[in-house]
């Protein structure tokens, strides 16, 4: 590969600009493929949409031999509602998992940049700071502040996006009131459902720490199964007692 | 081996004050072109196939440098020691290589992948 198409991935990439790497496997041949910028159709163009939709990369035959078609999307994001000990663990966490993070919390003793040495936080009402962010479907929303009056607002817009995960902390009965106010604010039933209640796997996690990693399971496991890779949804409640343990 | 200092960050010197370290995952891509823009040598290596159980799917990446510096990763661990053999050839004469492991290639190569897939790797120099 030559050096002025890496620096163009690299700049992609920083800007946020998906694109996809198009190698001819016999020639060694590099050509940069933008997937939704053009609208002619060529093979080439079209198998690099498909890849790039379905987030994988893959290779593809033509008359000139294979070329593999690399995906280099956006990341993944990750909005956390509420500045709180959990989101301390979730956030470095899913930056890990390959996720750009944003945390949400106008309570500035919350929000600070002490708390999360460098992720993005925002002090914006999170009614605001979503409509800003435009979750879409390879977005992850998840409210932990356990107050209403933070939660509902980002819930309210989570609700109305693409958002392919949506969580919300608290117990079953504090889940219950969530949809009662939730129903009130016109939502239906069904869609009420998308916001996942009580948020996480069901592992025993009582820490701050396993919290996260009941969360981000749970997160990871909704992204799969939208993509159809995740055959059988595991519920760690059905595993053998040797195996949560 | 020796344990490696972490990819594309040059340790600190002595008494040197440390900027607190930004967060980020990471970006096999981005290292490769900081140790290019360093004037090293850097070979790509990229799953381009994969049949069976396989840890890392199509598209991942490993990058090396000419002194088998790596980052990422390919496999489980399984095959990177030969794709770093293979790519110190690439970085040398510059021609990409497309190689081939799995439970069937265990006399072309000394190494295959205990999961029972097979995998086919592209290597190839950074210009």
């Amino acid at each position: 590969m030559d050096r002025s198409t890496l620096d163009q991935i690299v700049q992609d990439k920083a800007a946020g600009r998906p694109v996809v790497l198009a190698k001819n496997l016999a020639s060694g041949h590099n050509v940069l493929v933008y997937p939704f910028e053009k609208t002619e159709r060529s093979p080439l163009l079209e198998a690099a949409r498909e890849a790039a939709v379905n987030d994988r990369s893959a290779s593809v035959t033509a008359a000139d031999g294979t070329w593999f078609l690399q995906v280099f999307n956006p990341p993944l994001r990750m909005i956390l509602i509420g500045a709180v000990h959990i989101s301390q663990p979730l956030a470095r966490m899913a930056v890990m998992a390959g996720y750009a993070v944003t945390i949400v919390d106008p309570r500035r003793a919350f929000a600070t940049e002490d708390r999360f040495p460098g992720l993005t936080v925002t002090t914006d009402w999170p009614d605001e700071a979503m409509t800003k962010l435009k979750p879409n479907r390879r977005t992850a929303v998840v409210a932990l502040t356990h107050d209403p009056k933070l939660d509902d607002p980002a819930l309210l817009v989570a609700l109305k996006s693409d958002a392919f995960y949506i969580g919300a902390l608290g117990s079953s009965k504090t889940h219950a009131k969530r949809k009662d106010r939730m129903l009130a604010a016109g939502f239906s039933e069904a869609t009420f459902h998308r916001i996942r209640g009580p948020v996480g796997l069901k592992i025993g996690a009582r820490s701050p720490a396993e919290i996260a990693v009941s969360v981000l399971a749970e997160v990871i496991a909704a992204l799969h199964e939208q993509s159809g890779s995740l055959v059988a949804p595991r519920d760690a409640s059905t595993l053998p007692e040797s195996q949560v343990a | 081996m020796k344990e490696a200092p972490s990819p594309g960050r040059a340790a600190p010197a002595a008494g040197a004050v440390v900027a607190p370290r930004k967060f980020e995952t990471e970006d096999v891509l981005a290292i490769a072109h900081g140790w290019k823009a360093e004037g090293r040598k850097v070979a790509l290596a990229t799953v381009v196939t994969t049949w069976g159980s396989n840890p890392r799917p199509a598209g991942s990446m490993l990058a090396v440098d000419a002194n088998t510096q790596f980052c990422g990763s390919v496999s489980g661990g399984c095959i990177e020691g030969a794709v770093i053999r293979e790519a110190m050839d690439v970085i040398e004469d510059g021609t990409p290589r497309l190689l081939d492991f799995g439970v069937t290639d265990t006399q072309a190569w000394d190494v295959g992948l205990a999961c029972g897939g097979k995998v086919q790797v592209y290597v190839e120099r950074l210009d």
